[in-house]
């Protein structure tokens, strides 16, 4: 039923939205088809990052992806908590209050140990419009326990513009989502923080180069960096 | 059967014109068929792609004109909001005119919706009038004062040039049979939008084939399109002069009017061009989109018909009509 339902809004809403409202443009779709199990890493700027990853996949697919979202904000009341887990079957994770149980670490790892591939934006919150924020540690953490799970880096633009933080009028903007190479990633934890945060870097450059820099491009100083700290508490959503 | 002959006579020019596209995109596809085939060492696959494009345009639109003149409507709104949003993506827009923008995208099926009901006094006025006016006021009420005169010039730029004067193609169509037009308003959206197509492509052409190579390397607007030539404007202005004549049957124009109506679309477009590659250089960006393989954006593709559409319509106004307004 959950999968029914899961379906029905991906096909009838969430698609022809982002399709002929928004209107998304994607490079590198096949890269998704190339890891089964994966950890997928992106920028965050609106509600609608979510809704636009998992509707790329395949809808066989969904069952088997959550995304990483604060309990906090998406289990808030009945309605959302049922929208959240239902249709968009979030991982929700605390942000305070850690047992040895129920804290984000062993949340995802758990996700990951059964099968599971999840979506995170190691920014921790969707921020300023348009901005990328420098990425926190625990993704790192969750990493260095299953290094054998690929990561699939991905950069979105625009989103922020069509449904910024604090909106809820949402105003139709082209956006563009470019998905790397699935890659494994090793070394130490600021290595493995550092590389990720290049890698999506690399996708912006990337789509730069192919369209040009645009008007927005040329006022953007690009990634903000600052020191990546606070351990764990990833990718709220908030 | 009635029914069925005055359903004929309705899709006349439709027909007609439909023909004629049906040949065009047969002969290009066949002929880069043959050129690929010839050639395999030089690359076609762009020209293909942009041939292939050209199939699916012209069928929508056909299609929407054979379903009904209204669903061209429905069709030419919906251009309107895709050009407005690349034009909003292109541009920088501020946080603050979040709200502005929606208002602007509303004012689409509201324009629209007046083209529609034939408020035609409204048709022209709510865009340069009231929606002028409206947009100030809504960033005032945002209160951010820092850019807004930009914001405000820009906003209302990209209203009159994808709403306001591409809604004058849905104007033209809603124009009555009369004497002088028995084709009615279905023909000269048909003439206009064909002529002004046409010439893109004419403008290509000869500046592929001659550009540079008959008045010397003189592009005629350097800064803002080196590709732009004197041989492929006047070898466009000619062509689509020439065919404005030839089809003189669709709308039943006398002939003068055709050669005056030739010249206002071909120059006209060529014009309408420029001002989008302009915007290009403006803001940096080589295409204005991606949603048209091989051509680019929709701003791309209409940018001369934002031009043409208000040409070509008060010019049959004030020759054909004189609607009081």
């Amino acid at each position: 039923m959950r999968a029914v339902l899961q379906i029905l809004f991906f096909v009838l809403l969430a698609r022809p939205l982002l399709g002929l409202l928004i209107g998304v443009n994607v490079l590198g779709r096949e890269n998704l088809a190339k890891a089964p199990q994966f950890v997928l890493v992106a920028n965050h700027n609106s509600h609608l990052d979510t809704l636009a990853l998992l509707s790329l996949f395949p809808l066989s697919r969904l069952r088997h992806i959550r995304p990483v979202a604060a309990s906090d904000y998406f289990m808030n009341n009945a309605l959302l908590r049922w929208f959240s887990t239902t249709v968009m079957n979030i991982l929700p994770i605390p942000r305070e209050g850690f047992t040895k149980s129920n804290n984000p670490l062993a949340l995802m790892g758990a996700a990951l140990e059964a099968g599971d591939s999840i979506i995170l934006f190691p920014e921790g919150s969707r921020g300023e419009p348009e901005r990328m924020a420098p990425f926190r540690k625990g993704i790192a953490h969750v990493l260095e326990k299953h290094p054998e799970v690929p990561v699939i880096p991905v950069f979105i633009k625009g989103m922020g513009k069509s449904l910024p933080k604090g909106e809820v009028v949402l105003v139709p903007f082209f956006c563009d989502i470019v998905i790397g190479e699935p890659r494994k990633v090793r070394g130490s934890r600021d290595e493995i923080v550092r590389s990720l945060e290049s890698a999506v870097s690399e996708l912006r450059e990337e789509l730069i180069l192919r369209f040009g820099l645009g008007e927005d491009g040329m006022e953007e100083e690009g990634v903000d960096q600052g020191e990546p700290g606070q351990p764990s508490g990833d990718s709220s959503g908030k | 059967m009635e029914g069925f002959m005055h359903w004929l006579s309705v899709i006349g020019p439709t027909f007609q014109m439909g023909l004629i596209v049906l040949g065009l995109l047969l002969l290009s596809t066949a002929i880069v068929a043959v050129l690929t085939r010839a050639k395999p060492a030089t690359d076609f696959s762009e020209l293909a792609q942009r041939i292939r494009s050209w199939w699916f345009m012209a069928g929508f639109f056909f299609f929407s004109l054979i379903v009904h003149p209204d669903a061209s409507l429905v069709l030419f709104a919906f251009l309107s909001f895709m050009a407005l949003k690349e034009y909003f993506t292109l541009i920088h827009t501020r946080m603050e005119d979040h709200r502005v923008l929606f208002w602007s995208y509303l004012a689409i099926p509201i324009q629209y919706w007046w083209v529609y009901t034939e408020w035609r006094a409204m048709v022209v006025i709510f865009i340069p009038v009231y929606m002028f006016l409206f947009i100030p006021i809504r960033m005032i009420l945002a209160g951010q004062p820092k850019g807004m005169t930009v914001a405000m010039s820009r906003i209302h730029w990209g209203l009159m040039l994808f709403v306001f004067c591409i809604s004058h193609v849905g104007f033209l169509m809603k124009m009555p049979p009369t004497d002088m037009t028995p084709g009615g308003g279905r023909a000269l959206v048909l003439y206009l939008v064909f002529l002004t197509e046409i010439n893109d492509v004419a403008q290509y052409i000869w500046g592929k084939l001659f550009g540079g190579k008959l008045f010397g390397h003189r592009p005629i607007a350097p800064a803002i399109s080196p590709k732009k030539t004197w041989e492929g404007f006047l070898g466009g202005v000619i062509t689509t002069t020439a065919l404005a004549a030839a089809l003189q049957f669709m709308t039943g124009f006398p002939l003068a009017y055709s050669v005056g109506a030739g010249l206002i679309i071909s120059i006209g477009g060529f014009f309408g061009d420029l001002v989008i590659s302009c915007l290009k250089r403006d803001v940096g960006v080589k295409d204005t989109g991606t949603l048209i393989p091989g051509h680019g954006g929709i701003l791309d593709r209409i940018d001369s018909l934002a031009y043409t559409a208000p040409f070509f319509f008060h010019f049959v106004n004030y020759f054909f009509y004189r609607i009081p307004w």
